[in-house]
């Protein structure tokens, strides 16, 4: 009995590697030789650049200072480091003999040439949801890509999860290979935008909380997460921000890097802006029309005027010739700029009692925003914020954090703010 | 390597990107008008506007203002007759006049955005900027002088 156990066991041991190996096994595609660029249609490759765009596929496959789609971008993951990998047409280190079989594999199915499995980093789990006339596009697009000679970087992965077979069981309890497939009760606008947001955008994969395997939460879509030591707010209507955000902000948000009722787009959602400039109007609309019904934006319009109100009647304070030392402080360092007054703040002049960097449960974004400012390409375009990493203390911003959610907001104190902005600051001061 | 514009004209500046842009501005490229004080971001003596929009440049790094539109005091009007200028001299605002510039340069943001500022807009908007001499009675009535002669040229206009 116990031998017998013993061998069903080995048995299914055994059955299970096999099967293992099998699951995760999948076969090379063979190489092709380089296709002309003049082989692809002119049409197509520009649809392809929009796309890609869209996509940000620059932002993560090009290291900083490197050459455009080169790859080599270090991506700091939970598990360890990843090095984004030379998606130009060169064709020893790059996709140059990848056939649009292939390519189509690796963006749908998360399977590189060569068979191996890619891990999620890439966010094949979104792109599977890509069209395949869209993949053919980005295809062309990047084949037509001057080669760049660019060999990838040895991942920082500790064992096990340097294991690429070991991807096998992730697919298997958290991948789901298909296309978008529209909603029937919902407008031709709603569903691009959520095929858009879903697939090429992959809103999700900063703004969907992950489980500790590193999988999206499926069942949590869109409910905000920490992402690059920001924190990527719910677009759902849990969204803190004082305003829900409407169809017309979030277009104004997408479209120009800045809402009136809502501020400028900061931190690693500055990159979403500049990717998303190569999309049309009609296309950064629809993202609006699909987030604006996702957050309930329209059941929750009579909010507004009074949300807006309360934030204009919070402008004045400070201004007075009080000795407040907090308010002092405040208006020195950001008034200036900060300052409205009126019936509605002014989009040059930030509203901070309506931004969400005050309204949400973690001050990270403030922070971050306070230590590092904002460039001109970034947010309003062609205006800065300064940074104040080198002119304010930690004690000083955590005074003025304390302040602002103290008068500004009905919410309670964020604890250990100077602990917090002492972190932070090693973090940004070591990124500059 | 930044690139920008100043004045109208584009510069192509060969410093660190975290170089403030104050140093590159009275150092490299040469206009003095725009004053070093504090170099933390307090006292408003070194405003410029970056994309019309006042900015302290002793806290901005050069590479944050890259092709971007920076206009400095010796910008602001080409013959120095912004109606701020001339209101300026017209009360004889200055004392010493280290901090003018950037008052002069923070107020005519203010005029954009507040057009007929009230006392309370000028004081929080003006709060940033110091002045040792105490000239911020002059500074006040210097900047409702503009205000109205600006609303009657654009009322002529």
């Amino acid at each position: 009995m116990g031998k017998r156990f013993l061998i069903g066991v080995v048995a299914i041991g055994v059955l299970g590697i096999l099967g293992f190996g099998v699951l995760a096994w999948r076969p090379a595609i063979a190489p092709i030789a380089q296709p002309a660029p003049g082989s692809f249609a002119p049409a197509l490759v520009a649809k392809g650049e929009a796309l890609a765009g869209g996509g940000y596929c620059a932002e993560c496959h090009t290291a900083k200072g490197g050459r455009t789609f080169a790859g080599g971008y270090a991506m700091a993951t939970p598990f360890g480091v990843i090095y984004s990998t030379n998606i130009t047409s060169d064709p020893e280190t790059g996709i140059g003999t990848w056939s649009e079989a292939a390519f189509a594999r690796a963006m749908q199915e998360g399977v590189a040439r060569d068979g191996s499995l890619l891990f999620p980093a890439f966010p094949y789990d979104h792109f599977t949801k890509l069209s395949d006339d869209d993949v053919q596009a980005l295809y062309a697009f990047f084949m037509t890509r001057a080669p760049v000679r660019s060999p990838a970087q040895e991942d920082g992965l500790p064992f096990p999860f340097n294991i690429r077979y070991l991807q096998a069981g992730w697919r298997l309890l958290f991948f789901r290979s298909g296309r978008f497939e529209p909603d029937a009760r919902k407008s031709a606008e709603w569903n691009r935008g959520a095929y858009l947001a879903g697939s090429l955008s992959h809103c999700g994969a900063c703004h969907t909380p992950r489980n500790l395997l590193g999988a999206e939460k499926a069942g949590d879509a869109y409910a905000g997460a920490a992402i690059d030591n920001w924190i990527a707010p719910p677009l759902t209507a849990a969204n803190p921000a004082p305003v829900p955000w409407t169809q017309e902000e979030l277009f104004s948000y997408l479209r120009n890097g800045v809402s009136v009722l809502h501020g400028s787009a900061a931190g690693p959602m500055a990159p979403v802006v500049h990717g998303l400039a190569a999309l049309s109007d009609q296309d950064v609309r629809a993202l609006a029309t699909y987030f604006a019904d996702l957050d309930r934006a329209g059941e929750r319009l009579a909010s507004i005027g009074p949300a807006v109100a309360r934030a204009m009647s919070y402008a004045p304070l400070g201004a007075g010739q009080d000795f407040d030392a907090d308010a002092r402080l405040y208006m020195a360092a950001c008034a200036s700029c900060h300052y409205n007054s009126g019936q509605v703040p002014l989009a040059v002049r930030p509203e901070l009692a309506l931004n969400s960097a005050l309204n949400l449960p973690e001050p990270d974004n403030l922070i971050q925003v306070v230590l590092r400012g904002i460039n001109a390409k970034d947010g309003i375009p062609g205006v800065v914020m300064p940074s104040f990493a080198p002119a304010l203390s930690d004690a000083d911003i955590a005074r003025i954090a304390d302040y602002l959610r103290r008068t500004r907001t009905n919410l309670p104190p964020w604890p250990d703010l100077q602990s917090k902005i002492a972190a932070m600051r090693q973090i940004v001061v070591g990124s500059f | 390597m930044t690139k920008f514009h100043i004045n109208g004209r584009t510069v192509v500046i060969d410093a660190e990107d975290d170089t403030p842009l104050l140093w590159v501005i009275r150092d490299m490229i040469g206009l003095t008008g725009t004053k070093f004080s504090c170099g933390i971001g307090m006292c408003g003596a070194c405003t410029v506007h970056v994309g019309g929009r006042p900015t302290r440049s002793c806290i901005t790094p050069v590479g944050s203002v890259s092709d971007a539109e920076v206009t400095t005091i010796e910008g602001l009007d080409p013959q120095g007759q912004h109606p701020l200028q001339k209101a300026w001299i017209n009360l004889q605002v200055p004392q010493c006049g280290y901090c003018q510039s950037g008052q002069i340069m923070q107020a005519a943001a203010l005029l954009k955005d507040f057009p007929t500022p009230s006392d309370q807009d000028i004081d929080a908007v003006m709060t940033g900027n110091l002045c040792r001499c105490m000239t911020y009675v002059r500074i006040r009535k210097a900047i409702k002088q503009a205000a109205t002669a600006m609303r009657k040229e654009a009322s002529n206009g």
